[in-house]
């Protein structure tokens, strides 16, 4: 190692050679070379992190070009992780590389991730922010989250010395299209090199043990009014008991299961006394309903999911057995132990054999 | 009462932050609060789980509120 490179951050206190040797001895792992990743890529490596793994299945386009200041218009068209490695290794030669040109999956996550002390998730999208979360908490690993929305950046180290994790502020994953991302909503060009920045930063600190982690806080940031507010937040223990992957984190599983029932068994669970959500609009309830049966429309399942017994099974019940359906996928990942229940044909199959 | 709002909930609202006045439409806990949000912004329907700051500290839903806490809504965002 050239110590010489390194002489300015060494003579620093608290960090000194003690803290470039812990670098040195450091295996990162960054999950996305994009926005948020390039940043994270370029500091870590100039501060010489003895090995750095990325993985980036995407290839360079122009329109990354304002904000992922490691390519330029020559790498347009070309893999995000070659041109990323051809680039970092000219930077440092102290340090090892190793790019991984694909997606991080429920295939090769827990396999990849294992090789590291640290993950950084810098991805684009929920699926994978959750799959870092889960792999990260199954192997022990502390992650170091940065997320971004138009001008605004969210930062925070999770799962770091028994700490909260990703899931302990936001359990279940949001519902496709909810929340749109950087390519549909925009992206000021500097935002991510600051949010990436302050991940590389708290990456250091964990490696070295510097200074004091951002953990069971979350970092708003916004880049309008130049303002940093931190929100405490507690690990939720449950959340530290994840042994497993999920089989699936995308959005659509082809082979998804849903547990229905037809909607012949209405009579024995109205008999039963068996607690059916009907979670069609008032209008619907108000015309035709199953007797004792608990009105919640579906799209104000978040807020009056209290009104639902989860330690009994539950029925979701709709007109035509789809908005049950995603009754049912909107609180089963929440409410993995219980029993939940879409009611299939839904009181269109009812009624019909009623009559 | 003024509500902070970031990521989605201030796309969703338009601006930030807004001020809830009026005794009658006083939220007096987080639960009421994000029924009332949705009430009055029905997108916010839409979001599986925003997690709601009072005095920067993660508030679950039976946290009570009072009109000089100061209250953040912090949509998970996902962009990289």
């Amino acid at each position: 190692m050239n110590q010489n490179r390194y002489i300015r951050q060494t003579i620093l206190k608290d960090f000194g050679t003690e803290g470039q040797k812990k670098l040195a001895e450091a295996k990162v792992l960054i999950i996305g070379a994009g926005g948020l990743g390039v940043p994270v890529l370029t500091y870590l490596n100039a501060m010489g992190v003895g090995k750095i793994g990325f993985i980036d299945g995407d290839i360079v386009s122009e329109t990354n070009l304002h904000r992922q200041v490691l390519y330029g218009p020559g790498d347009v068209g070309q893999s995000k992780v070659v041109s990323g490695l051809e680039k970092l290794q000219k930077q440092n030669s102290d340090t090892e590389l190793v790019g991984y040109a694909t997606y991080l999956t429920t295939k090769n996550a827990l396999e990849i991730i294992e090789g590291y002390d640290i993950v950084v998730d810098t991805s684009d999208n929920f699926p994978t922010r959750y799959l870092v979360n889960d792999s990260c908490v199954i192997l022990n690993k502390p992650f170091v989250y940065g997320a971004l929305h138009g001008y605004e950046g969210h930062l925070s180290v999770f799962n770091y010395n028994g700490g909260p994790t990703y899931r302990c502020l936001y359990p279940a994953m949001p519902s496709e299209n909810e929340v749109p991302n950087c390519n549909e909503h925009g992206v000021l060009g500097i935002i991510p090199g600051i949010v990436g920045s302050l991940q590389a930063l708290e990456a250091v600190k964990v490696l070295t043990g510097i200074g004091e982690v951002l953990t069971g806080r979350l970092l708003l940031f916004d880049g309008l009014n130049q303002s940093y507010q931190k929100i405490k937040f507690n690990c939720r223990p449950e959340n530290l008991e994840i042994k497993r992957l999920q089989d699936f984190y995308e959005w659509n599983d082809p082979c998804e299961v849903i547990p229905r029932i037809d909607a012949a068994e209405i009579e024995n669970l109205l008999a039963d006394k068996a607690q059916i959500i009907d979670v069609r609009t008032s209008e619907e309830y108000e015309k035709y309903h199953l007797p004792n049966s608990i009105h919640i429309p579906l799209n104000e399942l978040e807020a009056y999911s209290g009104k639902i017994d989860f330690s009994i099974p539950v029925y979701f019940v709709c007109q035509s057995g789809q908005r049950s359906e995603t009754a049912l996928k909107q609180l089963r990942e929440r409410h993995a132990d219980s029993s939940l229940f879409s009611i299939l044909g839904g009181l269109n199959k009812y009624s019909t054999k009623c009559s | 009462m003024e509500v902070l709002l970031f990521g989605i909930a201030k796309d969703i609202v338009g601006r930030s932050p807004i001020m809830i006045s009026g005794k009658e439409a006083q939220p007096t806990s987080v639960q009421e609060l994000k029924e009332f949000l949705i009430k009055e912004f029905p997108d916010f329907a839409k979001l599986t789980s925003f997690a709601v700051a009072v005095n920067n500290e993660y508030a679950s839903g039976d946290v009570s509120l009072t009109d000089k806490d100061e209250i953040a809504i912090i949509p998970p965002v996902s962009g990289g």
